[in-house]
């Protein structure tokens, strides 16, 4: 291919007519060479005033209004002036259709690259995770979001701003507490959204100290509804232990209103809606990093974009995926990108071109060729947590230069229990695995009893995992937000598991 | 299918009820900040946009999470291991917390102690001014209009012939005259001169004969529909219409007093500039047009700029009538109540020549506080003397017999400070809302 006359593009400024023609470059990669499986694509393009606003609203097109997106917004402008931070590379929307951002600013170049990245790359993600499939249902996000923010907006009208803004600060506390970890949440589809709106308004209409036994019947969770008529014994019917403090309230709080508990469905939706995020950050980066890597080189390859736009992606997309080490004043944490894309190539490395050591402990796919099925398999399957687990490879470990800690609280040093040899790379591995298990680094907090017929004590259990406590004064803060909820006393108590 | 989407030109400002929330809800935490950076600044960055920073109390959002440090066991993995071998032990860093539950909101942190954001200047302002309201304004500016202006208001059918309008007047008889068909001029012309024509012909036949009667009659016709329909009638006149709207006066002057004898030192002057400021910032929201007087005075007064206002200084008495003299003077000159709101302040260190207070008295009483929308006077002490004058009814001359001004008027306000610290708490009082304003 004669190289100048195939370009995409030349000028380092966009158009829409370039990116057309990129976008469609990058589709045809995208679908056939790398045999993506993708939702349509809505790619907007916004300025650096809107990508903040996205920014500070949880990255949502629209959401309900609350101070605290407020806060974020004046934090993220503050520093975005000041410099220290670039916008954020991309935002990408979970829903069907999959919406990405290009911020306006953006070279041409740039905008290829976040095209790969997001409309294809997270893309593919959400559509193929199974947690995402099994969690979050991308049709109806968006219709869900335009509900809640309208709901809130008259919860607002009606009852004043502190009241919902109380309830709404509250709910957010709790958000991580808000999932259901093992049982599958019911979708909110359109109609049941618009069914539940009208319920919800005749609802409003009658007197709300019939609540305990009128509460809406039949929404969720699948199974029976729980009936609170004859509650002798602590959470009889109440299906304790519950761990999902969002949902618990919402059903059982004997003060709360039913527009309160509305309130609190929306903030519990939200969370289950982020929670496979949550659990899938270094392979949803990973993915998506892999993924524009391999179509930028593969658009290089094919002589459609010039020398110097590769040099341009290849400077930014190394220092996206750069991890500082631990003693770098920069370090903090492992960095998604930089481990997501390095496992991802390395599966490909492993199916291409395995070493002994990989044969050894790949036998599955190492040699086979087929990198695509073996990146597709781990993309739909796989958690960061198991993600990890599964597919670390000696090598990469010995590339970061892991090394495992053992932190007891009492002593001033920690021990170094393990580090990328041949003794430790399955305990590295493990301990690395555990680092992203969702399960363990949030906190184990259930309701475990509610004195219905005394004095109405709320009784919260905090199974501590390796004797680790909750935070003493982020924890007496969130108990007094319980307390609001519940409206009663609440008692928690951390328990050694 | 691709679909792009240009969002650029959607409204912006999405998030600007979310920032009103945040504002509202860490208003006492930024009311904080904010005046405790306006009294520490210069009084000129009022006007800027500003970086504060609030503690994070109010605008907390705790969450449940471990705490590794206090108790219990964890593991952890890291990059970038060049040296330690298992078993190895590594010093965990120096953290000002450990310990852990002991100081609980000092700790609370991890990134959520402080904030700090800029603040728009209306935001800024806005705090600032939040429950100050200029003290009788309502009374001049929205009740009393007794200024008005006449305004165009269209065209009317009846007026005084003054105010006719030529143009819509000729316009309307034209029309209605080409309506009528009323032959103009050089159709009557053109007949006479035709008419004219077959007079003079020498032979007559008898056929110009003929030509001539229907010629003499369409002529009659002509001039008899000429007579009946007017060039103008009073149909077609109209006239301009002025209607009288009544105009707030938006203008305010502001007098700005001040005793430049030798007891004044720099301390006292930039304590009165500071104050002067404040005054004309807070003025400068209130009305489109603010103009400034500086009137300096020792034993008699001069009006200068701002520049010998605050700087030069000159020896001799204090007599501080002779600065209120000067103010009336310019006022009558320049400045009537009708178009112009008085605003006076007046500072100084409280000495004046045995008598004169007296003679101030009478002035303020009689001619100036009819005048003056406000009054301020502050008197700058130092902190010695501050605490002699504990009392606001103790005081020299000048304070006593202002004192009284103060008790009939109540558009006329006195204050004591000594240094900056009191300078906003002052003026805070001086504009409190009052509560019966109407």
């Amino acid at each position: 291919m004669s190289s100048g006359s195939n370009l995409l593009f030349t000028e380092a400024e966009w158009d829409f007519e370039a990116l057309d023609r990129t976008y469609k470059a990058i589709e045809e990669v995208a679908l056939n060479d790398l045999k993506l499986d993708v939702y349509p694509n809505q790619v907007e393009v916004i300025s650096s005033e809107q990508m903040l606003d996205a920014y500070s609203s949880l990255g949502m097109p629209l959401m309900y209004n609350h101070w605290s997106f407020g806060k974020l917004f004046a934090r993220e402008e503050t520093m975005y002036r000041a410099g220290y931070s670039a916008l954020a590379y991309e935002i990408v929307i979970n829903s069907s259709p999959c919406i990405s951002y290009l911020l306006e600013e953006n070279t041409m170049t740039m905008q290829a690259l976040v095209m790969a990245h997001a409309a294809f790359g997270h893309n593919h993600f959400f559509k193929n995770n199974y947690l995402f499939r099994q969690w979050t249902n991308a049709e109806g996000i968006l219709e869900y979001l335009a509900f809640a923010k309208k709901y809130i907006a008259a919860c607002e009208e009606r009852h004043g701003r502190e009241a919902v803004e109380s309830v709404l600060d509250a709910a957010h506390a709790l958000m991580n507490q808000g999932v259901f970890r093992y049982r599958r949440p019911p979708r909110p589809s359109k109609e049941r959204v618009l069914e539940k709106r009208r319920r919800r308004a005749e609802y409003e209409e009658e007197a709300y100290n019939d609540l305990w036994r009128t509460l809406p019947v039949g929404v969720e969770p699948p199974g029976a509804p729980p009936t609170l008529e004859d509650d002798d014994e602590f959470g009889g019917d109440m299906k304790l232990p519950e761990e999902n403090l969002l949902y618990f309230l919402e059903k059982h709080s004997p003060t709360l209103k039913a527009w309160q508990r509305e309130v609190l469905r929306i903030v519990r939706n939200l969370a289950q809606y982020f929670y496979p995020q949550r659990q899938t950050k270094v392979m949803n980066e990973g993915c998506a990093t892999f993924v524009h890597h391999a179509i930028m080189n593969l658009l290089y390859d094919r002589g459609l974009i010039s020398e110097g736009s590769l040099l341009e992606f290849l400077h930014s997309h190394t220092s996206v995926v750069f991890q500082p080490e631990f003693n770098d004043p920069r370090y903090s944490g492992i960095n998604p990108y930089a481990l997501g894309f390095a496992m991802m190539s390395d599966i490909r490395r492993i199916a291409e071109n395995p070493s002994e050591e990989d044969r050894e402990w790949f036998p599955a796919f190492a040699g086979s060729g087929d990198w695509i099925g073996a990146l597709k398999d781990a993309w739909s399957n796989y958690r960061d947590e198991s993600f990890i687990e599964q597919f670390l490879s000696p090598r990469l470990m010995r590339e970061f230069r892991m090394f495992a800690l053992f932190d007891k609280a009492e002593e001033s040093t920690y021990k170094v229990s393990a580090i990328h040899n041949e003794g430790g790379y399955r305990k590295v591995r493990s301990l690395l695995a555990g680092q992203y298990d969702v399960g363990t680094t949030d906190p184990n907090i259930q309701v475990v009893g509610a004195a219905l017929k005394g004095d109405r004590t709320l009784f919260l259990d905090h199974h501590m995992h390796r004797g680790v406590p909750l935070h003493h004064a982020a924890k007496e803060l969130v108990v007094t937000h319980i307390e609001q909820l519940w409206g009663h006393d609440v008692v928690l108590q951390e328990a050694a598991d | 299918m691709p679909y792009f989407i240009d969002r650029r030109l959607n409204p912006k400002g999405k998030s600007l009820a979310n920032r009103q929330r945040f504002l509202r809800r860490a208003r006492a935490q930024i009311r904080e900040a904010v005046q405790k950076s306006l009294k520490d600044s210069a009084v000129a960055d009022i006007v800027k946009e500003r970086k504060v920073k609030i503690s994070a109390k109010g605008t907390r959002e705790p969450r449940f999470r471990l705490d590794p440090k206090a108790a219990g066991e964890r593991d952890f993995v890291m990059p970038g291991n060049r040296e330690y071998m298992p078993g190895d032990e590594i010093k965990k860093p120096k953290s000002d917390e450990d310990g852990g539950r002991g100081k609980q909101a000092a700790d609370y942190a991890e990134g959520e102690d402080d904030f700090e954001f800029v603040m728009r200047q209306e935001e800024v302002l806005d705090i600032f001014f939040e429950d100050l309201e200029l003290p009788n304004l309502v009374r001049t500016m929205l009740k009393e209009t007794p200024n008005t202006v006449w305004k165009r208001a269209g065209i009317t059918t009846s007026g005084s012939p003054a105010q006719i309008n030529l143009i819509r007047t000729m316009r309307n008889a034209h029309g209605r005259r080409l309506a009528m068909r009323r032959p103009s001029l050089s159709d009557v012309k053109a007949l006479e001169d035709e008419l004219d024509r077959l007079e003079r012909q020498d032979p007559q036949t008898e056929e110009t004969r003929a030509k001539m009667a229907a010629l003499k009659e369409t002529l009659a016709k002509a001039n008899a529909k000429r007579r009946w329909v007017g060039f103008i009638d009073p149909v077609d006149v109209r006239y301009n219409s002025f209607t009288e709207q009544p105009v707030p006066t938006s203008q305010a002057v502001m007098f700005c007093l001040m005793d430049v004898s030798g007891s004044m030192g720099e301390r006292e002057k930039d304590l009165a500039k500071r104050f002067y400021m404040l005054l004309h910032l807070f003025l400068r929201r209130r009305y489109e047009r603010v103009d400034i007087v500086f009137i300096r005075h020792t034993h008699d007064a001069q009006e200068v700029d701002e520049q010998e206002f605050f700087y030069s200084r000159q020896s001799g008495g204090t007599i501080v009538s002779t600065a209120l003299d000067k103010m009336l003077e310019i006022q009558r000159e320049r400045y009537t109540t009708s178009d112009w709101n008085i605003y006076a302040a007046q500072a100084s260190d409280g000495y004046t020549q045995s008598g004169d207070a007296r003679r101030c008295v009478e002035m303020l009483n009689a001619d100036i506080m009819p005048l003056c929308q406000y009054y301020a006077y502050i008197e700058i002490l130092d902190e010695r003397e501050m605490e002699v004058f504990a009392s606001e009814d103790s005081g020299a001359e000048l304070w006593r017999a202002y004192r009284t001004v103060a008790g009939l008027w109540s558009n006329f306000a006195t204050k004591r400070i000594s240094k900056p610290a009191d300078i906003f708490p002052v003026f805070h009082e001086l504009f409190k809302k009052t509560e019966n304003a109407g």
